[in-house]
């Protein structure tokens, strides 16, 4: 019981000093049918270090580790190199084990943290403000929806084909409960996005156009009439980033008119990870502050005039205004978002922009390359690091194909999109700087193998 | 670049620096100042070095090439290291100390569970790989379940709330579809006065009304109150047990009776699991949901405000809306993810996704590394021990302190103390603030919102009894001069990075994110 630093001496002393004769006389007010007598039977007793160990790493062994083989998947989480600093840094005690600030003269270390977090996304969105974080990309993606919402008070939010399909099931979860009304759509393998049919319909009741930029498929499309049509109906365009290094090369969805910004921010300083813990990052226009959602930190002084930094703006939270809160969040990705920041701080502008030309370089030769097999075909006029490929055949077992002969080559959009028959041959195809010209050869040749 | 050396304001100028700090920096020995990111970097400095020449013969950004500035600040790795290091010496933490943040379970963090967490085949696996290549994560997620659901004696669990609120949102949108299943709209949840906040804002959030339960003379539920409102408008209730005030509910079953028998269901907040685990089974109070903080009773830390994560047990009433996706066992044995593709056969009434992927991974190896270290006798002894060290803090601190439910019996994991007695224009807040002089953090202040200036103790079991004296002798001394009125009291912390911050002034003209000089 290593974790337990009570002896029985102490636990003898403390009972008396309580007036306690056993343990039991402390559960007094649990009723005595609810006690159990001892150990739950049929679960294992506590067990050394050395055997837990064994146990966790007998179990991720069982699981093809990314870095291992051609490692070429995207849609929302992509695997990006991390400087060990950035791990050495977030596993600092004072980090690991703090908790939420609440005790701002004892917690400047993450609150300047989250207030530098809160720059850099900002920045990197192109919008005036950002909050401390949320769960991930796609919980900050349905709190927008509620945010425009509760800005128009309107009830219809338009998703574009684009975005990605959990996020879309996570918005229609919540929408199902709290009456929102989602207009969506399926893609499809078109160069095209549907930017016309999203400018149509905007209307007198639709609170936001929410776009995804790049989008599913990888493609790109300039965002700035979709925000002017927006505006002219008083409705507000949010946009969706999953992969936070392309705003290193594109555009930001600020700078071409977006109110709100949301995303994922993993692909910098948190790593894959199954899909969790991730970090979702939340921006936008500095007069909507007061609908924002979720933990903000502020500049302040302290009482002898030094700078210092605070939770603020927390008459919107839940802990103060209960029922009548901007959103229940409490808990966010704290850590994560502090990995986030320190790996943006790594890079800094300059590095940002070769990284992000780099990704792009790496797609653009694994594009090339795989678009010479017969019968593949590149759908994409425009993309970052991701793009889709049309397969001659079904996707979905290719990739499983795939991997069984060590590749993991894509994500089909069978899998994210099971009912749509007319997607089934789509393949999504991510490439980051830790792809080399040895791993874009051996996916071409299990592809073509595949194929064949 | 633009050095600040001092940490300080320009504007605030050099005269007010000079008076308050008697070195040239700004330091104070190993109290180091630091400046932000973006007063000693610039766009042109990076920590990241990159192959040369490396990049694509033609662009395909679709004529949307980023040429404005950004205005990212850079540092080299080792400003970096020391940037970071030096703020994180600002902070507190378990690692320095005791951390008695009522409701909040700040216990040790053990580094096996970093260990186990950082093993590539956990952390270097992408959510969307083909299922077969992920087996041994897909066992992790079971394996933490069956333990979840045998803790708890409930029927099933869904595992991917990403944190408690996030959990209390899963159980509350379950009890929404199980009663939209049979076609019933009753719309109101009662929730008690002493509840996280987090709790009526999440019933809001799922289009529910909320009523306070009021609470007795010693500090629980009202049973005849609850059961005079029960009624065919009332979806359900949230109950925290053990509760906010730190005492078992002891009618928690004949609530539970109580709300079945009139159509609602049970929501149970479990942030204070922690008391009670291999001790209580919920499922046998009755509890239809219940989400579990793996970030406070099953030790991943809390990383300054997350992650988290909060996987909700359900009853056997609620199991078939859990959320997607989950993890099941096939024929053959392999273990395969029930998603949108298969929900319509596998799992008809789910009531959907509630976020991306598969749910918090690196939480999930974290709890599982911990429960099975501890076991199942272990888990019973950490409550247990939880207990004692709340009582001990309890009955050494009820002559100094007021203890408003003290006579109500022992405590659970944690104890509850007002601000009764202190002198004229002493707060809890004054209390708080001296015990960060002291070297402790602060126990949480103002809640429950039931008692009066409210200080809620939660020592947890990762606590030695030396240290707990030395807590209980600090606050001792500090109670001692609120109630003789030391003004001396309502300056502190002094000896922290900073004094009393003004909150005020953050809130009334918000400055979030930091401008170039001349912009701001």
């Amino acid at each position: 019981m290593r974790y337990l630093p009570l002896s029985e001496a102490d636990r003898r002393k403390m009972f008396a000093a309580v007036g306690a004769a056993t343990i039991d006389d402390l559960f007094v007010d649990v009723p005595a049918e609810a006690r159990l007598p001892g150990a739950i039977p049929g679960l294992p007793n506590h067990a050394g270090e050395l055997a837990v160990e064994r146990h966790m790493a007998a179990l991720a062994r069982q699981n093809s580790v990314a870095g291992d083989v051609p490692f070429f998947l995207g849609a929302g989480a992509y695997r990006h190199h991390i400087p060990a600093s950035v791990d050495h840094l977030i596993q600092r005690g004072e980090f690991l084990t703090s908790y939420t600030p609440y005790q701002p003269e004892i917690a400047q270390g993450t609150l300047q943290a989250l207030f530098e977090f809160q720059t850099q996304v900002a920045m990197l969105y192109g919008c005036e403000i950002a909050n401390a974080s949320m769960y991930d990309g796609s919980t900050a993606c349905w709190e927008a929806i509620a945010m425009a919402r509760r800005i128009t008070r309107r009830p219809k939010a338009i998703l574009s084909e684009g975005l990605h399909p959990h996020y879309v099931s996570t918005a229609r979860t919540m929408a199902r409960f709290t009456g929102d009304r989602l207009v969506t759509a399926l893609p499809s393998l078109s160069p095209e996005t549907d930017f016309a049919r999203l400018l149509d319909a905007i209307d007198e009741e639709t609170s936001a156009v929410v776009v995804q930029y790049p989008d599913i498929l990888g493609r790109i499309a300039d965002l700035s009439e979709l925000a002017e049509r927006a505006h002219e109906k008083r409705a507000l365009l949010i946009a969706v980033v999953t992969e936070p290094v392309a705003l290193g090369a594109i555009r930001s969805p600020g700078e071409m008119g977006a109110d709100i910004v949301v995303g994922e921010g993993q692909s910098l300083g948190v790593g894959l990870n199954f899909g969790g813990p991730y970090v979702g990052l939340f921006a936008c226009r500095e007069k909507f502050v007061r609908q924002m959602p979720g933990r903000v930190c502020g500049e302040t002084v302290d009482a002898a005039g030094k700078r210092g930094f605070v939770l603020t703006l927390s008459t919107r939270e839940q802990h103060i205004r209960r029922e009548k809160a901007t959103s229940n969040i409490c808990t966010n990705a704290g850590l994560c978002a502090l990995a986030f920041s320190v790996h943006l701080t790594l890079l800094g502008e300059k590095g940002l922009r070769q990284l992000a030309a780099v990704n792009h370089a790496r797609a653009a030769a694994t594009a090339e390359r795989l678009t010479r097999i017969p019968g593949v075909s590149l759908v994409n006029e425009s993309f970052f690091n991701e793009f889709t490929l049309r397969l001659p055949k079904e996707a979905r077992p290719v990739v499983r194909e795939m991997a069984e002969a060590g590749v993991l080559g894509g994500v089909s959009l069978g899998r994210l999109y099971p009912e749509a028959a007319a997607l089934a041959n789509g393949l999504v195809v991510a490439a980051t700087e830790t792809v080399s010209d040895e791993d874009i050869e051996a996916f071409a040749k299990a592809l073509e193998g595949v194929l064949a | 670049m633009n050095l600040n050396p001092s940490g300080w304001r320009p504007e605030a100028g050099d005269a007010a620096a000079a008076a308050e700090a008697d070195t040239y920096t700004g330091n104070r020995a190993l109290m180091l100042e630091e400046p932000l990111i973006f007063e000693i970097g610039d766009t042109e400095t990076t920590g990241v070095d990159f192959d040369a020449g490396e990049a694509a013969s033609s662009s395909r950004l679709g004529g949307l090439e980023r040429t404005a500035p950004i205005g990212l600040a850079g540092l080299t790795e080792p400003e970096a290291v020391r940037h970071y290091t030096r703020l994180s010496r600002q902070n507190y933490a378990i690692d320095l100390g005791l951390f008695p943040l009522g409701s909040c379970t700040m216990k040790h963090n053990p580094r096996l569970n970093e260990k186990v967490a950082r093993m590539p085949g956990f952390a270097d696996i992408h959510p969307l790989q083909p299922v077969d290549t992920v087996q041994g994560a897909l066992a992790v997620i079971q394996e933490l379940a069956e333990w979840l659901i045998a803790l708890t004696g409930m029927h099933a669990v869904a595992m991917t709330p990403k944190a408690g609120a996030h959990g209390e949102l899963c159980g509350i949108l379950c009890i929404k579809a199980a009663l939209d299943a049979r076609g019933d709209d009753r719309n109101v949840i009662l929730v008690p006065e002493s509840a996280h906040g987090t709790n009526p804002a999440t019933a809001a959030f799922a289009g529910f009304r909320i009523e306070n339960i009021p609470a007795n003379a010693d500090g629980r539920v009202d049973l005849d109150a609850l059961k005079a409102r029960l009624g065919p408008d009332i979806a359900g209730v949230m109950i925290t047990n053990p509760n906010t005030c730190g005492l078992f509910e002891r009618d928690m079953k004949a609530i539970s009776d109580a709300v079945h028998a009139a159509g609602g269901y049970v929501y149970c907040d479990g942030a204070n699991f922690n008391a009670i685990v291999g001790k209580v089974r919920p499922g046998d109070l009755g509890v239809d949901a219940m989400h579990i903080n793996l970030h406070k009773t099953f030790s991943t830390p809390h990383g300054g405000g997350g992650p988290g994560a909060g996987p909700v047990v359900l009853s056997a009433a609620l199991a078939p809306f859990a959320p997607l996706p989950f993890v099941a066992r096939q024929e053959d044995g392999r273990l395969k993810l029930i998603e949108e593709e298969n929900a319509g056969e596998e799992h008809p009434q789910t009531f959907g996704r509630m976020a991306a992927f598969n749910g918090q991974m690196g939480m999930f190896t974290r709890a599982l590394a911990y429960i099975l270290s501890h076991g199942a006798d272990g888990l019973r002894q950490v409550a247990e021990d939880a207990v004692l060290n709340a009582n001990y803090v309890l009955r050494r601190l009820e002559g100094v302190l007021d203890a408003p439910f003290g006579k109500s019996g022992p405590c659970m994991h944690e104890a509850l103390f007002s601000d009764k007695g202190f002198a004229e224009g002493f707060s809890t807040l004054d209390v708080a603030k001296a015990l960060i002089d002291e070297g402790f953090h602060p126990m949480t202040m103002y809640f429950p919102l039931v008692v009066h200036g409210a200080m809620l103790v939660e020592p947890t079991e990762t606590e030695s009894k030396a240290a707990l004296d030395q807590f209980i002798g600090a606050v001792a001394s500090i109670a001692a001069r609120a109630k003789a009125g030391d003004e001396s009291l309502k300056a502190a912390p002094v000896h922290a990075p900073r004094r009393r911050l003004d909150e005020t002034q953050a809130a009334r003209k918000p400055v979030l994110t930091w401008k170039p000089p001349a912009a701001a």
